[in-house]
């Protein structure tokens, strides 16, 4: 690594003049277990790293039934999944939050910096997708609330300008009959990247759905919204047949490459699988939610 | 862009440590190079195998996954910092019982990430400490020798 400055701004003012100042030769660091593995393998040639640690805003974790949860772009995994109100209205987003990584990098790891990571095989983006979640952005022109899917434009890349910044992910609050449900393939049981992933969620209204959302992950240059999988399902019961028809959508949409951690083939395979018991999984937690 | 180091305030096992750090340096480099606690290990350096591990303001963490420079005023426990003037730690003696290390690179991670892990949750199952140290390999041991030296101090510590 290049000789680089460390700043710790306070407030989000200051961090936005740094990024205006520094443009694309800086990066916010929050957890740093993407970051800093990153700069270590000259992915960036810094002049720059922004501390984004010690901004107020970016450490908000709030939740309640009307407004929903707000998780600050730089809170890390084992401060919400160790809130129990927001793990039990949450379920889902706790899939992914106990499964980034081991304990050593919950401790670090932010679902903001998964997002802004914008890796085709992030744990989080999926499930943020299908939880409706929206990405809070600020820069020195303003803000705008983006919908999570349209964040990610390629591998490592996303639709954020040069002096934009994250601040923070909205979930709107889970209403009665919403389930959601995260579900990964790996080849050991823990601390892996995903060879495939589905990231789920319905809104059962009288035993029929009346939303679904199915997002995959490992499987497109970036996490994969599939919309016209979710779509199948409204209307109708969360049956068997309905549920195949959506896993079998899902099948369709991806575009995996072959690489060391699966095949083209074996991939697909696994997104009719995974979206599939993602589904009768989220099906199962809405009718608890009861 | 000149190589400024930074000035650090920090508590390390307990005792109040500064230091200078390049920016770009990691908790690990700065513990073991410049404080020279070489008792942390470097491994894989991608927070992969947990050697490095660290208790950071009572989490552990992976120090190669840390900026030195964020370690201003934290408070840090490293491998040093667990045995007393008494003598071992009772996990480091159920690791020499059980023979849960053999070339002992990893140890000193396994120890951090198992305190941890027992000061938090005293009476844990097997299968929850084979998942709390998921993010520590091993590569002698077979893992089950350290389970078995982790279970076997909680037992102990129940009793």
């Amino acid at each position: 690594m290049n000789s680089i400055d460390y700043i710790r701004p306070t407030t989000v003012d200051e961090a936005l003049s740094l990024l205006t100042k520094y443009k694309d030769k800086a990066r916010l660091l929050a957890g740093g277990t993407d970051l800093i593995v990153q700069m270590r393998g000259g992915r960036y040639q810094l002049d720059a790293v922004i501390d984004a640690k010690h901004i107020e805003e970016l450490n908000q974790l709030t939740f309640n039934n009307q407004d929903g949860l707000v998780i600050g772009a730089a809170v890390p995994c084992h401060k919400i999944y160790g809130d129990e109100k927001i793990a039990q209205a949450y379920p889902g987003i706790m899939d992914s939050a106990t499964l980034i990584g081991g304990i050593q990098i919950q401790g670090r790891a932010t679902l903001g910096g998964n997002l802004m990571n914008a890796a085709p095989s992030a744990d989080a983006i999926p499930t943020l997708i299908a939880h409706n979640a929206v990405a809070n952005i600020v820069s020195s022109k303003g803000t705008r609330a983006v919908p999570v899917e349209e964040i990610c434009s390629g591998p490592g890349r996303t639709n954020l300008a040069t002096g934009e910044l994250l601040v923070s992910i909205s979930v709107p609050a889970p209403s009665k009959g919403f389930g959601g449900r995260y579900i990964r393939f790996i080849p050991r049981n823990e601390m892996d990247i995903a060879v495939a992933g589905a990231g789920v969620s319905v809104q059962l209204n009288n035993g029929k759905v009346e939303a679904a959302r199915v997002a995959l992950s490992s499987v497109a240059p970036i996490p994969l919204f599939v919309k016209a999988a979710g779509d199948s399902l409204v209307g109708k019961a969360p049956s068997d047949e309905n549920i195949q028809i959506a896993a079998d959508i899902a099948k369709d949409a991806a575009t995996p490459i072959t690489d060391m951690r699966g095949t083209i083939e074996f991939r697909k395979h696994l997104c009719e699988v995974l979206t599939r018991r993602a589904l009768h999984a989220a099906v199962e937690r809405a009718r608890e939610e009861n | 862009m000149p190589a400024t180091k930074v000035h650090v305030t920090t508590t390390i096992n307990g005792e109040p440590v500064e230091f200078l750090a390049e920016p770009r340096q990691s908790l690990l480099e700065v513990l073991r190079d410049v404080v020279h606690l070489t008792g942390s290990k470097e491994g894989c350096n991608d927070g992969n195998c947990g050697a490095c591990t660290v208790n950071m303001d009572g989490r552990i963490v992976d120090s190669c996954l840390v900026l030195g420079v964020e370690a201003e005023g934290a408070d840090i426990e490293t491998v040093e910092g667990i045995a007393s003037a008494e003598g071992l730690h009772p996990l480091q003696q159920a690791f020499l019982e059980h023979a849960a290390l053999q070339c002992g690179i990893c140890t000193p991670g396994f120890l951090v990430s198992s305190k941890a892990l027992l000061e938090k949750e005293p009476n844990p199952s097997e299968e929850r400490v084979r998942m709390w140290l998921a993010g520590n390999l091993c590569r002698c041991t077979g893992y089950d020798k350290i389970v078995k030296a982790v279970l076997a101090v909680a037992k102990e510590m129940a009793n």
